[in-house]
């Protein structure tokens, strides 16, 4: 815990040098478990460390608890929306700025618009490319 | 000594050339405009004479023969009506004029709700009543051919008397018809009639009063001998009987007012009130004129003719005694003119009445169904109606003449009709002072009334070899003597027509003022009501055409109504103008009231135009077959509305069905639309899946088990996706109703068989499945294939979702009610009772369903096949497990 409290203070850190050699931390909450396998893989050999939670209704306070460096969100999840989890982070004065990529099946015009009007940070529309995935995780982190 | 017959016919015919030509040359002149001469007084007093009928010509003389002065109330009723109820004689005018009255009946039914029915009753009781007057009138005048005959030296042949009276009515009959229903433009005036009937007053009044003169200076020598012949005859030595004077004088009186023929030429062919006010002294002089000599012509019969001489034809038989040729066809013509105008007035009254009030009505409602009919046709049709009506009315006297044989004595059987005709009184007066006088009241009253006059004294007059027989009127019908008609309640000793005149009115009027009480009179009643009573305060003017500036000012406000205040406002300017008054109301002129008609006649039809324009300007009145023409019209407005009325009920129906097709619309476009979200969904999520592990088969050097489970995913999203697409096109197909069944013959054990055996290939060794063999041995007949479909649904959710240790299927089978239960029931949590509602619906999984795989169409697909088979698919609550129950009807 004490680690991931000085990682992300350290991840805040301008210094390029700093930030590419330490890990980063990332949660995925998606409920689908062949595409949390599939992100986990493809981001973990990418040198993140991957934790995953799958349950809409406890999702933030698994961020809460986690205090990842980004965020992989689902929209369609069990119990509670990706919408309403998002609204909350962003109301938080911890999680105001945690950057959060979103994930969706439902890549219609108005899900992307409610999305950026909550404050997300990226939003993609699955199947998703991993390449695309791995770099706009990694453009998150370095804004 | 006499004058030969064939003179006499000669003398007839030329009176009639002359009546003729009189009434002509009036009618020609009344339509060329001449309306002062018409509009005379004198006209007007001289053609109330037809009250004077050949029975006061002839019969007053009898009278006062017989019953001494008793004659005099015959003139004293209508004098002091003259006299004293003057204003109640202007107030049937002016009524008559503002309501367009054509007939007594019509009045009567036009105060009363416009009730037809009433109309019909008066008019039966005129014809009843005036139908003895006129065999009357004919019996004088042949009774009168045959003194001459009588008196011819050689005789004639006068024996035929029956066929003297049948010429004398279809003569009079041709007259009528040619004077009476020649005038036929909204107008019940008969200028020419009304003329004729005035000259042939003036001949009556200066034959009887030639023979008076010729009686007094010529027979007894001077007004000195003929007072001492009057006192010396038993004329003088009657006494008179007080409550006969009053009776008489009350019924001669009632009879003024209410004798259809009186009411004709006092209200109907009134052309101005004024002539009232002429009238009102000048009738009065008329009629004691006429009375002057009846006494000394009576004392002069008697004493000078033979006693059996009929007192009733002195006036003929004294001249012809003194072999005065002359003056004894001067005083036949007298008698002749007050039967002729009596009858050609009563016919022209009585047929207005009946075809108006008969004829009409019952013809319309046989052509109701026919919709509406062309004025001209209508016209036509009143045409022929009041020929035919004035022929059948003088047809009904003549036979009456015919076959009483002629003998009852004129003046009786004036006092009958005048008694009959007189029960029309109390509906008459009450209703035009007192507005509370109801419909009911007035035709319970004028039954009542009329029975009363036949029972006590229509039916006896007949005479004891009558309808009456002498038992009868002895000792009342069934012996109950205070039935006794000529003693009824008890009240006897009483003169006949008193009696009757007494109870008729009494029960008459009590009957209409109870009832009137009693009833609740209809809006258009009241309404009528108020107009007649208040006649004075409604119609402010009554005066002639082309008057002032008040009834341009009435056109305007009318025209306004009709045509809108801008577009009145500019015609009467324009016409002001035209006229040289610009800023003022234009003059009334013909030409300006015939070019506001036509104006209006474009708002609200000719007729209606014509009728509106006529209320107003006066000068013609509003008939019949105008108002027929307006209703005619209105019911083909009314007719169009109803149809534009029906139009906007249809279109507001479309309206709203549209609105509602479009809400389904916009519904089932926000269906679509989720459902479209939903399948993008879920084709979506394993497309990533496989998107995402065959990138990274392609780009890692993975080792073999690696590869190998990334590749199993891939083919397992991929049999998923497959499903789904299965599923979704299989219910598209169910939905729209393409399905087609087949099917076929195959025990429900063998259905159940198929169906375990493909689910547990596809959840191996998942859940343990109880059934009863036995209950399961029923033959269907329908498409198993699609009923098994059903069944692997339910068997493989139960498998995917119950979550108990060792799971457990249980499926019973039994029958009732009409249908085969199939219920599958397993032992886990069962489904929450928020959710059961909701899943049969698409997409509707739970939760979790990633690790069931699947796509949530599964129930709502057993829910379409299920329909299509006949049957259900439901949820049944309050199992141990979640439990879902098939049926299916059991004859299949």
């Amino acid at each position: 815990m004490t680690d991931q409290t000085s990682d992300l203070k350290i991840g805040g850190d301008p210094e390029p040098t700093v930030a590419v050699t330490l890990p980063r931390h990332v949660l995925v909450i998606e409920d689908e478990p062949n595409i949390i396998e599939a992100i986990s893989f493809i981001l973990s050999r990418d040198g993140w460390v991957v934790a995953t939670h799958s349950n809409g209704e406890t999702a933030v306070e698994a961020v809460l608890k986690l205090r990842p460096d980004a965020l992989i969100l689902d929209v369609m999840l069990p119990g509670r929306s990706g919408y309403d989890i998002l609204q909350d982070l962003r109301a938080n004065e911890t999680t105001k700025d945690l950057p959060v990529l979103m994930l969706t099946a439902r890549g219609q015009k108005n899900d992307r618009e409610l999305a950026e009007r909550l404050g997300v940070n990226k939003f993609m529309t699955k199947p998703f490319s991993n390449a695309e995935v791995l770099e706009t995780m990694r453009a998150l982190i370095e804004a | 000594m006499a004058l030969p017959f064939n003179i006499l016919v000669l003398v007839c015919l030329a009176y009639v050339v002359f009546l003729f030509l009189v009434a002509f040359g009036a009618d020609k002149r009344a339509s060329q405009g001449g309306s002062n001469w018409l509009g005379l007084p004198l006209i007007y007093t001289l053609s109330l004479s037809v009250y004077c009928t050949a029975w006061t010509f002839y019969g007053a003389v009898g009278y006062a023969a017989r019953s001494g002065l008793e004659y005099v109330t015959i003139y004293l009723g209508p004098t002091l009506v003259m006299i004293g109820w003057w204003w109640i004689l202007r107030k049937l005018v002016r009524i008559g004029r503002a309501q367009r009255v054509t007939s007594i009946a019509d009045l009567i039914s036009s105060r009363y709700g416009k009730s037809n029915g009433l109309g019909v009753l008066v008019t039966l009781l005129a014809v009843v009543g005036t139908t003895p007057y006129i065999a009357l009138q004919l019996q004088s005048v042949t009774l009168s051919f045959a003194v001459f005959a009588a008196a011819a030296p050689g005789g004639f042949e006068g024996a035929d008397l029956s066929a003297t009276a049948l010429w004398v009515a279809v003569g009079l009959a041709l007259f009528t018809i040619l004077f009476g229903t020649r005038n036929l433009d909204a107008n019940e005036r008969h200028h020419g009639v009304v003329t004729a009937i005035a000259v042939e007053a003036v001949v009556k009044l200066v034959a009887l009063m030639a023979v008076g003169i010729f009686v007094v200076w010529g027979v007894a020598g001077g007004t000195t001998e003929i007072a001492s012949m009057i006192a010396d005859s038993p004329i003088s030595n009657w006494n008179i009987n007080p409550g006969r004077w009053a009776g008489l004088t009350f019924l001669s009186a009632a009879a003024f007012l209410t004798l259809p023929r009186m009411f004709q030429v006092l209200v109907v062919e009134n052309v101005d009130e004024r002539q009232l006010a002429t009238a009102s002294w000048a009738f009065p002089t008329y009629l004691m004129l006429m009375s002057l000599f009846v006494v000394p012509i009576a004392v002069a019969g008697l004493n000078v003719l033979p006693p059996d001489a009929n007192p009733d034809l002195f006036v003929l038989t004294l001249p012809l005694h003194y072999n005065q040729q002359g003056l004894a066809m001067l005083s036949f013509l007298g008698g002749f003119s007050s039967a002729t105008s009596m009858v050609i007035v009563a016919s022209i009254a009585l047929s207005t009445m009946v075809s108006n009030h008969i004829v009409m009505p019952i013809w319309l409602s046989a052509r109701s169904d026919e919709g509406a009919t062309v004025s001209g046709d209508v016209r036509h049709l009143v045409l022929t109606s009041r020929r035919l009506s004035i022929g059948a009315v003088l047809l009904l006297g003549y036979l009456y003449y015919h076959f009483s044989g002629g003998g009852a004595e004129l003046a009786a059987i004036g006092l009958i009709s005048f008694a009959g005709v007189a029960q029309v009184l109390p509906a008459l007066l009450g209703g035009i002072v007192w507005r509370g006088a109801a419909r009911n009241g007035a035709a319970v009253g004028l039954i009542a009334g009329f029975a009363v006059w036949a029972y006590t004294l229509f039916l006896p007059s007949f005479g004891e070899a009558g309808i009456m027989s002498a038992q009868m009127l002895t000792n009342g019908p069934w012996g109950l003597e205070w039935l006794r008609p000529r003693a009824l309640f008890g009240l006897a000793g009483l003169d006949p027509v008193v009696h009757a005149v007494f109870w008729s009115m009494l029960i008459n009027t009590g009957a209409f003022i109870v009832v009137s009480l009693l009833s609740f009179p209809s809006p258009l009643e009241r309404l009528q009501g108020a107009q007649f009573v208040n006649v004075f305060e409604h119609s402010a003017s009554t005066k002639g055409w082309a008057h002032g500036g008040a009834e341009a000012e009435d056109l305007l406000i009318m025209a306004q109504r009709i045509m809108g205040a801008d577009e009145a406002q500019t015609l009467f300017q324009a016409q002001a103008s035209d006229q040289g008054k610009e800023g003022y109301l234009p003059d009334t002129t013909p030409d300006f009231i015939a070019r506001l008609e036509r104006e209006l006649a474009g708002s609200v039809g000719a007729a209606t135009a014509h009728a509106m324009v006529g209320q107003i300007v006066g000068g013609a009145s509003v008939s019949v077959e105008d108002l027929m023409a307006v209703a005619d019209e209105t019911q083909q407005m009314l007719e169009h509305s109803s149809q534009l009325e029906a139009q906007q009920k249809e279109l507001t129906t479309t309206a709203r069905r549209l609105s509602e097709v479009n809400e389904k619309l916009t519904q089932l476009s926000i269906q679509k639309d989720a459902f479209l979200s939903q399948i993008s969904h879920e084709l979506r999520t394993p497309m990533t899946s496989i998107r995402a592990f065959s990138e990274i088969l392609r780009e890692s050097d993975l080792d073999h088990a690696a590869q190998e489970k990334y590749a199993m995913i891939i083919h397992g999203e991929a049999v998923r996706l497959t499903r789904l697409l299965d599923d979704l096109l299989d219910l598209s197909v169910l939905e729209n109703g393409q399905v087609q069944l087949y099917p076929q013959h195959e025990p429900l054990s063998h259905v159940l068989d198929r169906a375990v055996a493909a689910t547990s290939s596809l959840s191996a060794g998942g859940i343990a499945i109880r059934r009863n063999p036995e209950a399961e041995e029923i033959g269907l007949y329908t498409d198993t294939d699609r009923l098994a479909q059903v069944f692997i649904n339910l068997i493989a959710n139960a498998a995917k979702y119950c979550e108990a240790q060792a799971p457990c299927l249980e499926i019973k089978v039994s029958q009732k009610l009409g249908e085969l239960r199939i219920d599958f029931v397993d032992n886990g949590g069962g489904i929450p009772p928020e959710s059961q509602a909701v899943i049969f619906e698409k997409f509707s999984r739970l939760s979790d369903q990633a690790a069931a795989g699947g796509a949530g169409l599964g129930l709502a697909i057993c829910r379409e096949i299920m329909d299509k088979l006949g049957g259900t698919v439901t949820y049944l609550p309050g199992q141990s497990g979640a439990a879902f129950r098939v049926t299916l009807p059991v004859a299949m």
